[in-house]
């Protein structure tokens, strides 16, 4: 007995570590604290060879390149920018044309989608055969294709300037853009203002009234066409008491070019169409899928207890098809936030173009540069995220 | 007078002769009327579409094929030839698009290489194939082998990366990001299930980092900055490093991906499997990840199509695809202003491509369905 123990315990002494291994939570905290002491390995070896190159080079870790004069123009910037301005101020015109081409291209594809969704789904079959085809070319073509094949299109195949298209003389299309007439505001122009917010507050406040009727009482107060009228009439109204205090400055053509009104300039045009129309062809089959995710026994359940096809497609359909429809959704808008950083293949001056190119080029700040590029996009795809994930709560349906 | 004889005639009960049916509810009419012109929509739409396509359809046939010249040695021989496309400088530079600037008299081996791909895929594509256990074997082998082949060294001549161009560079980039990003994706995937906190966390952080940002601030962390994380002196190839961050890229969202095939998995399965006394890896081999990646075989798929698609991105950095190629010849002053031509050229070959990736993911859920469902 005695000494069968203690030859179990020499045996258990030697194979001390192999006992730990077959332990199931000891094996669990070994592997964890080697992933942990490979991981900070690996870190601590990559940061000790950034540092050597650096010094190797003569530069340093520091971001106060940012206070310097950027000496780089950007042809069009929706806050005042010179080439005197600092990196950071190129790098907020960055920000703001990306934030720009994403907020107009979500607008433009989620549009787009929806209806060719819906078409997709038309029992008319030519349409449907048409749709089809413009959805699976879109989609199997790379977006960078599409980008420059619009830029190719506007660049190329539009008139110049000169001869302009132009719809009755206020706007032009040319290959220098689109020129439309630019409202000037005078200060009068406030009073319509306050009068739109105004008239959203009452259609607010009377939606309120009428739901708030139509569940103790079952009666049903008209709701989106006294709405639209009280939104468009009343600013109208404040709009003329006022005096009109809005004129436009339709552009000229100067010498070879237009001068005045506002320009929609090719990169952006391009880049907002092509990216538009190409997550339209995805929005389109999430938003089919979704419709027909709602089974057509609720239809029919609809129309028994006495619903009128649009009430049934507003209060039946869409809600269920919306809680299908939302996730990809999100992660379609993002998408297009993270392929608007393709506009630096046609020179539309987003956040890649301008810090993460020309400054960087400019400074040699490579690293600097690149963590600022990715961490702004990583804070957009949060905040995409976070907002997408609150409406996703808001439409989810209660079940059983 | 025979009309109403015949209209007339009596006959006795069931024996009356089948009449035709009304016109418009057989055949083609009917067909016509209830696919293109059922209600006043219907119609408005159906004209509206035709009128499109009547408006759209000819001048692009007459654009691309019938106003198109095929040959001649510049845009000017087009010109002289035609008003439509100009697909001479196409042919002109087919090779260029197809093998970039890979050594004339070493074009054998990316030929070699295609055909061997092709006998790699045969055993995933088709189960049927005979000796179909041995060939997979070859499967897994055929990346490495390719890489020899491509690149040399061993007794064959070295070509140098940089001479990589073309199809062939769509090639590589999307069959190395393909062949590496679904083991690495799973890996992910298995992290981001696991019970062990440090595992969850790292893969989730990677996860969420790779999918936050867009795939060309990768390319270009690859080619300005990685080199500063290499000890000082060292310095690897640009396409290494592109194609380790495309496969990185990918295996990105291929966990997310397969991560929703492995929630599918009923609880009921993990606890049979481990009822049985197998282990942890043996159960994910045997038992979970051959019915997850069953369901998710949709997403992995489309993961490999939008990955091919954003190999064009490397244009961005410096590589020549056939989008790089189809802008440096456009530089060429005998062939300036036919950048449309060279995108639909290249589009068409992505196309073709995607969807026939796309249909064959369809198929093969249609063939792995075994009908377990309720």
């Amino acid at each position: 007995m005695a000494i069968q123990a203690s030859a179990a315990v020499t045996a258990g002494d030697t194979n001390a570590l192999l006992r730990l291994w077959r332990n199931k939570e000891a094996r669990a905290v070994i592997i964890q604290i080697l992933t942990l002491a490979i991981l900070f390995a690996f870190f601590a070896y990559i940061i000790d060879n950034a540092i050597q190159n650096l010094a190797r080079l003569g530069k340093t870790f520091s971001f106060s390149f940012l206070e310097q004069p950027a000496s780089y123009d950007i042809n069009q910037h929706l806050i005042s920018y010179t080439s005197q301005d600092t990196h950071l101020r190129a790098m907020t015109v960055g920000i703001l044309h990306t934030v720009l081409v994403a907020v107009c291209g979500i607008v433009l594809a989620t549009a787009m989608g929806y209806i060719l969704g819906v078409l997709r789904l038309s029992k008319n079959w030519l349409i449907n055969r048409i749709v089809y085809c413009f959805i699976e070319f879109t989609r199997n073509v790379p977006v960078l294709l599409h980008i420059l094949l619009v830029y190719g299109i506007i660049v190329n195949v539009l008139p110049v300037p000169r001869q302009a298209l132009d719809w009755s003389k206020t706007a032009f299309l040319t290959n220098r853009g689109v020129f439309i007439p630019k409202p000037v505001f005078e200060d009068a122009f406030v009073w319509t203002l306050v009068a739109f917010f105004a008239a959203v507050a009452v259609v607010w406040a009377y939606r309120r009234w009428a739901r708030k009727v139509q569940e103790e009482t079952g009666k049903i107060y008209p709701v989106l066409w006294p709405g639209l009228a009280i939104i468009v009439l009343l600013p109208t109204l404040a709009f003329w008491v006022s005096g009109s205090p809005l004129s436009w400055e339709v552009p000229a053509l100067k010498g070879f070019n237009f001068q005045g009104g506002m320009v929609m300039r090719p990169e952006f045009l391009a880049l907002w169409l092509a990216l538009s129309y190409y997550t339209s062809a995805f929005i389109a089959e999430i938003v089919r899928a979704g419709i027909l995710s709602v089974a057509w026994g609720q239809t029919e359940a609809s129309y028994a207890i006495g619903l009128r096809p649009n009430r049934t497609l507003q209060l039946i359909i869409i809600p269920q098809a919306l809680r299908v429809i939302v996730p990809p959704l999100t992660s379609q808008f993002l998408n297009i936030t993270k392929n608007s950083s393709l506009a630096i293949a046609i020179g539309y001056m987003d956040i890649v173009a301008t810090i993460g190119g020309i400054s960087l080029m400019q400074t040699g700040k490579e690293m600097e540069s690149m963590i600022i590029v990715l961490s702004i996009y990583l804070a957009f795809s949060l905040i995409i995220s976070a907002f997408m994930n609150w409406y996703n709560k808001k439409i989810k349906l209660v079940e059983r | 007078m025979d009309d109403t004889a015949a209209a007339t005639q009596k006959y006795p009960p069931g024996k009356h002769p089948s009449l035709p049916p009304p016109g418009l509810s057989t055949g083609p009419l009917l067909w016509i009327k209830e696919n293109l012109f059922g209600s006043v929509t219907n119609a408005v739409l159906t004209v509206l579409a035709a009128w499109l396509l009547w408006v759209t359809i000819p001048p692009l046939l007459q654009w691309a094929f019938l106003d198109a010249a095929f040959t001649g040695e510049s845009r000017k021989d087009c010109q002289a030839q035609s008003p439509g496309a100009c697909w001479a400088f196409i042919q002109n530079r087919f090779e260029l698009f197809v093998y970039g600037f890979y050594p004339v008299t070493e074009r054998w081996r990316p030929n070699l290489a295609a055909v061997l791909l092709v006998v790699a895929l045969l055993p995933v594509l088709w189960d049927n194939v005979p000796q179909r256990a041995k060939l997979l074997i070859f499967t897994c082998a055929y990346p490495f082998v390719a890489g020899w082949l491509l690149i040399g060294g061993l007794g064959l001549k070295p070509v140098t990366t940089d001479q990589f161009g073309g199809f062939l560079l769509t090639l590589v980039i999307g069959v190395t990001g393909i062949s590496f990003s679904l083991p690495l994706g799973v890996l992910l995937a298995l992290g981001r299930q696991s019970k062990m906190p440090v595992l969850r966390t790292l893969s989730i952080a990677f996860i969420e980092f790779i999918r936050g940002v867009p795939l060309i601030t990768l390319l270009f962390v690859a080619s300005a900055m990685l080199s500063y994380f290499l000890p000082p002196g060292t310095d690897f190839n640009l396409l290494v490093r592109v194609l380790i961050m495309v496969t990185l890229f990918a295996s990105g969202y291929m966990a997310e991906v397969v991560r929703g095939g492995l929630q599918a998995i009923p609880k009921g399965q993990y606890e049979a499997a481990q009822s049985m006394g197998i282990g942890y890896w043996k159960m994910m081999r045997l038992v979970v990840l051959p019915q997850a990646l069953k369901i998710s075989i949709p997403g992995i798929v489309n993961t490999f199509i939008s990955l091919y698609k954003d190999t064009t991105l490397v244009i961005i950095i410096g590589l020549l695809d056939p989008l790089g190629i189809g802008k440096a010849s456009l530089a060429d002053a005998k062939w300036q202003g036919l950048s449309t031509e060279v995108y639909i050229f290249v589009a068409v070959f992505f196309f073709i491509s995607c969807f026939g990736m796309s249909r064959y993911a369809l198929y093969l859920e249609r063939k792995l369905d075994t009908g377990y469902r309720r």
